[in-house]
């Protein structure tokens, strides 16, 4: 029986019908497309409400006419199978087409067509758009915060040299490479630690002494973050090991430590290190603001890796660990060689997760008064020769912070798969 | 006759409340090679699990080459270093090479150089003919070489006794074979060995003893010839009719 097929392609005709539906999609596009960047109406002789219908209608028309089970062309056939399987997917595909397009004109020009970046005062922005001057003049408070212009050689110093020393491993020799572990977990942090001291903090060498209320901006997050991860990823291990540990004492200990630290927010944490914390230390006693805040976010992240990595050393079969002891191994050379391994490898997407919500974390150590990224603009949209450009700041900040956790988690995705073995 | 290099006394475990081995009394001299049998939940594999303290018993004795197991022994690693086990699941360590499988204990335990290591275990891998996959993952082998590396791997620590729980119950019929031939070489070779197993063709060509368990009891204990062909109890005459 002969069904009624108008607008419907089989295998012999999808050649036409793909040819007729794409230029009709292509139309509709078109109209769109003028109609938001020159404001021509093609469709000027339709009446009022048809007019903005028309380019819907005649996509819908033009994705049906596309659609087929199985065509043999690649590019139909993945179109269809992702953006066209049905009229109301169809439907979603052109509405939010046509969205990005309606709005691409009116954010293009605000942050490029229309944007000011030369001068070097309020005064430069005269236009609609966006000004970029204002970025352009704070550039190098938002990257290094107060620390004086003089010395940011310092600053990039220190950091190129932390940099370069985290390379080292790739360099190592094959009869150093036992010692990897030992470099990073200790060796490392140490070396960065006075580093960062006597380059930054100064004091000595020579170097100009500047206290680490100055510093801020960019810089500062990093240093924070970089300090963080270093320390609270062994730190969790441990917790982890320690909760499941059969010893009541280490386990007991652990279990608190987690649900304490899991238990209060961040921000009352940073609180109590700057200003419930110094009352209790000895008069003589003196330790960095800066310095207690990476302890407490240390602390703070360590009770989350902990967890997580503990995940990671469930989902292991018990098998492993009889294994390993029928061998011989003891404690801790089973957890080295035998159990961690496995374990770090499964839980690299939840640490790279405890990762990337400490560094999006780290603007709240403003509260205690040290203004890294987030902190500096919070300042410079208060300062009375920039009002009003606030939007601005905060739009750069997290392009910044959007880079900066998007290479992380490529970097995730790139361990996975360099760790990948098959079970 | 010497001295037994596994001696078991009135050995009691419980899993909570449930009793899973009753009064076990067993003796094995070295060189001797034992068959444990039985139908599944018999404890067989526990009674073998106990040998390297991988399970705790509660009461009773266990002296393994001289050393008692008990809460208070020190170099419990000592002791598994000498006692080599084969597992149901392989259990190898699937983040390493077979060849690294072989090596981590010797190296790390035994703290042998890792040249004499990598040698040796070359050479144990060529026993169970797999060196020529000593650089593959584990995930890359048959579930038959998978397992002989795992033969490999407990070899390697040069071991009095051999443990195997199962070898071949999760392998394919025609796997099973490969892995059999592999333990039957080593029990010519003059290992001390205990098997857990099914394969009663396995145990009537290496066998000198048979236990047959039930119930976390020793039902029989008989020379391999007299066990088949002569069974005492009706239990152990109802279950090789069954398996048979």
């Amino acid at each position: 029986m002969q069904t009624f097929n108008f607008l419907k392609p089989n295998r012999d005709n999808i050649k036409n019908y793909s040819i007729i539906g794409s230029l009709l999609v292509l139309v509709s596009l078109i109209d769109v497309i003028s109609n938001a960047f020159l404001q021509i109406n093609l469709t000027f002789f339709l009446p009022g409400s048809l007019t903005n219908l028309f380019p819907l209608i005649l996509g819908l028309i033009g994705l049906n006419m596309m659609r087929i089970d199985y065509s043999g062309n690649k590019t139909l056939d993945l179109l269809n199978k992702n953006i066209n399987t049905n009229n109301f997917n169809a439907l979603l595909t052109l509405l939010i087409l046509f969205s990005i397009i309606k709005v691409l004109p009116q954010s293009l020009s605000w942050m490029i067509l229309d944007a000011t970046i030369s001068g070097d005062s309020k005064d430069a922005c005269t236009g609609t758009g966006a000004c970029w001057t204002y970025i352009k003049v704070w550039f190098r408070r938002f990257m290094y915060g107060m620390y004086p212009n003089e010395f940011h050689w310092r600053i990039n110093t220190a950091f190129i040299l932390v940099i370069a020393l985290g390379f080292v491993g790739y360099f190592m020799k094959e009869n150093l490479k036992k010692y990897l572990a030992l470099y990073y977990v200790i060796i490392y942090p140490v070396i960065a630690y006075l580093v960062i001291y006597y380059l930054i903090s100064g004091g000595s060498f020579g170097l100009q002494w500047v206290e680490t209320g100055a510093w801020g901006g960019l810089s500062l997050t990093f240093i924070v973050s970089f300090f963080c991860l270093i320390f609270c990823f062994p730190l969790g291990m441990i917790f982890a090991l320690g909760r499941r540990s059969n010893l009541p004492a280490i386990k007991y200990i652990s279990i608190c430590y987690i649900e304490f630290w899991r238990g209060v927010p961040l921000i009352t944490v940073l609180f109590m290190s700057s200003v419930m914390f110094p009352m209790f230390l000895p008069e003589d006693f003196f330790m960095d603001k800066l310095v207690r805040v990476i302890i407490a976010i240390t602390l703070f992240e360590a009770a989350y890796c902990a967890e997580v990595i503990r995940g990671g050393l469930q989902s292991l079969p018990r098998g492993q660990y009889d294994a390993a002891k029928s061998l011989g191994m003891g404690y801790w050379k089973m957890h080295i060689f035998v159990i961690l391994p496995q374990a770090l490898k499964l839980v690299i997407p939840g640490i790279a997760n405890t990762f990337l919500a400490l560094v999006k974390d780290t603007p709240l150590i403003f509260v205690v008064g040290l203004a890294e990224l987030a902190g500096m603009l919070a300042l410079a949209k208060t300062n009375p020769k920039w009002l009003g450009f606030a939007m601005e700041g905060y739009i750069f900040a997290s392009i910044i912070f959007w880079i900066i956790c998007y290479a992380m988690s490529k970097y995730s995705y790139n361990l996975e798969s360099k760790y990948k073995t098959e079970r | 006759m010497s001295d037994p290099i596994i001696k078991i006394q009135n050995m009691n475990k419980w899993f909570g409340d449930f009793q899973v081995l009753k009064n076990i009394n067993l003796e094995v001299e070295a060189n001797k090679k034992i068959v444990v049998c039985g139908p599944s939940g018999s404890g067989k594999s526990t009674l073998i699990r106990c040998i390297n303290r991988l399970e705790e018993h509660q009461e009773g004795d266990i002296i393994v080459d001289g050393n008692e197991l008990s809460e208070k022994t020190k170099d419990i690693e000592k002791i598994r270093a000498e006692v080599g086990m084969v597992f149901q699941q392989f259990n190898l360590f699937p983040h390493l090479s077979i060849l690294d499988n072989c090596t981590l204990a010797p190296i790390w335990v035994k703290k042998m150089p890792k040249k004499e290591a990598q040698e040796l275990a070359l050479d144990q891998l060529k026993k169970v003919q797999i060196d020529d996959q000593a650089n593959k993952f584990p995930g890359q082998l048959s579930g038959g070489q998978q397992q002989r590396c795992a033969i490999a791997r407990a070899l390697c620590m040069q071991p009095k006794i051999m443990l195997f729980d199962e070898p071949t119950s999760a392998l394919d019929p025609e796997m099973i074979k490969e892995v059999l031939d592999a333990m039957v070489s080593l029990a010519k070779g003059g290992m001390t060995m205990i098997v857990v197993t099914h394969e009663m063709g396995f145990a009537k060509e290496v066998a000198d003893e048979v236990i047959f368990m039930d119930e976390g009891m020793i039902i029989e204990k008989a020379d391999t010839k007299e066990f088949f062909a002569n069974p005492k109890s009706d239990r152990t005459k109802l279950f090789l009719s069954q398996i048979l």
